[in-house]
């Protein structure tokens, strides 16, 4: 500890650096001609790139940690900051909607897969489930709709209870196996099932909360905002919560037991680690972020549908963690942002966004295997 | 039955294991009393590590018992066994390389942390105050083994040389104070003069806890003579000998199955 005291990385260039972003961010969401766009994206990553060969990344990275309260403030404002430029613009908001909700589940996965090492190739099943649990009871009871995406996540954590006792006598790419063979049965279960929709899906009225309807749109003074605003903010609050979880777990005993059971399963035992309850635990964890996740998206969406849940929307969720780092926060934010937004502004290449995304995985394990923001060592408290 | 002398820690009887057609332990007997230390010695393949792994619960045994502190603990988990006292190293090096050195000897310290959810993840004051304990703990069993390593607590394992991820092991094992440590050839790849300050460290942790027993597999014969009370040799996975290091170093049958090897 006595090290390297004294001299505490300056706050500045992580303010620059988040700045920065924000002001790319908005310009980017902001773009409409497709050149205008892929010369942003150019830049972005020419300036990155460099960036990281001139040795100016660690000092980014060095700022950011410690000032790391200040910055989760300023992140969320700057999230705040983009939806006030966009807030007339439905479709932006919705990205923005569909960028933290998709965040939620990573960072649900990351518990998963990044702690506990218990893989989730079933992510977007349980995020469907999350989605018609609230489709059914918003259609069918009367329940407060802030009841019913609780609901949406306890009920995705039930159903993946049904998975444990297999994954937790199987383990490795049996377990995987277990997931997969669980996210095809989850699939034609809705298509065949009539009460659910069927192939068609439900539709589901939109949200209320506290009487206050958030189909609506809002007028404030002489602003004319997009109903998908209140959207925004609930996905926003879901998203704080999910990271403020995440990051305490992994600041905590259990973060460690997590680390110590997917690093050697038979050691952490030597040591009394009781590795079937915290797989279980991580799993259903991991498994309730998604399904707040889904639950949300299903009131968003206004309908749910058994194609909006595929395995390759799994694989995708997967492929987050892979490009971001797996098991860092940040990073599976970070690395959602890049997989919702670019294939959604390069509209050529929306047919090829598989493709897209498989190379994408490819360069990164080439050339940075930890991912985009490895995931550092573990600090208990700031220091 | 009335017992006049009290019932050694371990009492191992009997104990039996194969894998596929190779009989590893055959009806192995072996105790060890309170404070003691004793040497586990044999020819490459004789048993040794399989022992331990089968007393750790690792593997269940095929046959005998395995009395700690007068409980059966024949195919427990190792969870139950090390709940019961019982603690560890091994012989290839198992830490987590990528978590820090505080993180690895914290995994030996599971029994003495609170691990529930609330606790953890709510009650933040309450938890920084047990973590504060735990980097004091940590620190001041990690300056019996080496003293440097008290300043990079937080640094990745990864990075270190091998002497000292053996002593980081030995913490990890020790951490949670256990009545009862395995030791796997924990000198394996350290010179003599290494071997000896990390024999003298274990000693010193033994003489604050000054029941601790342990059982140490060791192919340098000098730290056999110069830490145990007690040596069994195994060979084919059968004891052939056991009395202190001199008497068992004479013996006839062991020096054949060492066969060339210097005792
Ligand atoms: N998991 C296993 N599967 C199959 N055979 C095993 C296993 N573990 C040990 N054996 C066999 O059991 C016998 C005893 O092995 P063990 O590792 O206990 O010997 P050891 O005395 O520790 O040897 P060394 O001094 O080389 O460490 C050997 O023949 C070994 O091949
Ligand atoms: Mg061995």
């Amino acid at each position: 500890m006595a090290r390297e005291q004294g001299k505490r990385a300056s706050i500045l260039p992580g303010a620059a650096v988040l700045a920065v972003v924000t002001a790319y961010v908005i310009a980017i969401l902001g773009a409409d001609k497709q050149n205008t766009i892929l010369i942003l994206f150019g830049a972005g990553a020419a300036v990155v790139v460099l960036a990281g060969l001139f040795g100016l990344l660690k000092p980014i990275g060095r700022s950011f940690a410690a000032h790391e309260t200040a910055f989760n403030w300023l992140a969320i404002l700057a999230m705040l900051l983009i939806a006030g430029v966009f807030r007339e613009e439905h479709f932006v908001l919705l990205l923005l909607v569909t960028l933290m909700l998709y965040a939620v589940a990573a960072l649900g996965l990351t518990i998963q897969f990044g702690y506990a090492g218990v893989v989730n190739f079933a992510g977007a099943s349980f995020f469907g489930i999350g989605a018609y649990t609230s489709a059914v009871l918003t259609v069918h009871t009367a329940l407060p709709h802030l009841a019913i995406i609780f609901l949406g996540g306890v009920t995705a954590a039930l159903a993946g209870a049904i998975l444990l006792p297999p994954i937790l006598r199987t383990s490795g790419h049996y377990a995987a196996v277990v997931t997969i063979a669980f996210a095809l049965l989850f699939r034609s279960f809705i298509e065949v099932n009539d009460v659910l929709g069927g192939p068609q899906g439900l539709h589901l009225p939109g949200m209320q909360v506290f009487g206050w309807s958030f189909n609506d749109n809002i007028t404030v003074g002489r602003w004319d905002i997009s109903f998908y605003m209140s959207y925004f903010l609930l996905s926003l609050a879901l998203l704080i919560f999910a990271f403020g979880l995440v990051q305490r777990l992994e600041r905590s005993w259990i973060g460690l037991n997590f680390d110590a059971l997917r690093l050697d399963e038979t050691a952490a035992s030597c040591f009394g680690i009781g590795v079937a309850r915290w797989k279980a635990v991580a799993f259903l964890l991991g498994n309730m972020l998604i399904g707040f996740a889904g639950a949300v998206s299903g009131m968003v969406a206004g309908f749910v549908a058994p194609s909006n849940y595929t395995f390759a929307d799994s694989l995708i969720l997967v492929s987050i963690l892979l490009l971001g780092g797996i098991g860092n926060a940040w990073g599976a934010i970070v690395a959602t942002a890049f997989v919702v937004i670019v294939p959604e502004k390069l509209q050529t290449i929306q047919e090829y966004r598989f493709l897209l995304y498989a190379v994408m995985v490819i360069l990164v394990l080439l050339f940075q295997p930890e991912g985009l923001l490895p995931r550092p060592v573990r600090r208990y408290f700031q220091s | 039955m009335t017992n006049v002398a009290p019932a050694p820690l371990l009492q191992v009887e009997g104990l039996t294991k194969t894998f596929g057609g190779v009989l590893a332990l055959d009806a192995l007997a072996l105790s060890a009393g309170s404070g003691e230390v004793v040497g586990l010695i044999g020819p490459n393949g004789s048993g040794k590590t399989t022992f331990f792994n089968v007393t750790t619960g690792i593997y269940k045994p095929d046959a005998g018992s395995i009395v700690f502190k007068g409980k059966n603990l024949a195919g427990a988990s190792p969870q139950t066994i090390h709940r019961a006292g019982i603690s560890r190293t091994f012989q290839r090096s198992r830490l987590s390389l990528p978590l820090s050195i505080f993180d690895n000897i914290m995994i030996g310290a599971h029994t003495r942390r609170f691990n529930g959810l609330v606790f953890n993840l709510v009650c933040r004051g309450a938890f920084k105050h047990e973590y504060e304990r735990m980097v004091e703990a940590a620190r001041a069993l990690l300056k019996v083994f080496e003293p440097e390593l008290t300043d990079r607590l937080f640094e990745p394992v990864m990075g270190l040389p091998m002497i000292d991820r053996r002593r980081i092991e030995i913490c990890r094992a020790l951490i949670s104070e256990p009545s009862l440590l395995f030791l796997d050839e924990p000198s394996a790849g350290m010179t003599h003069e290494e071997t000896h300050a990390l024999m003298d460290n274990i000693l010193r942790v033994r003489a604050v806890h000054s029941s601790l027993a342990i059982v140490i597999v060791e192919h340098q014969m000098g730290v056999i003579e110069r830490i145990t009370d007690r040596c069994a040799v195994l060979n084919f996975g059968r004891k052939i000998a056991e009395g202190t290091y001199r008497e068992v170093a004479g013996n006839a049958e062991v020096q054949e199955a060492y066969l060339g090897a210097e005792l």
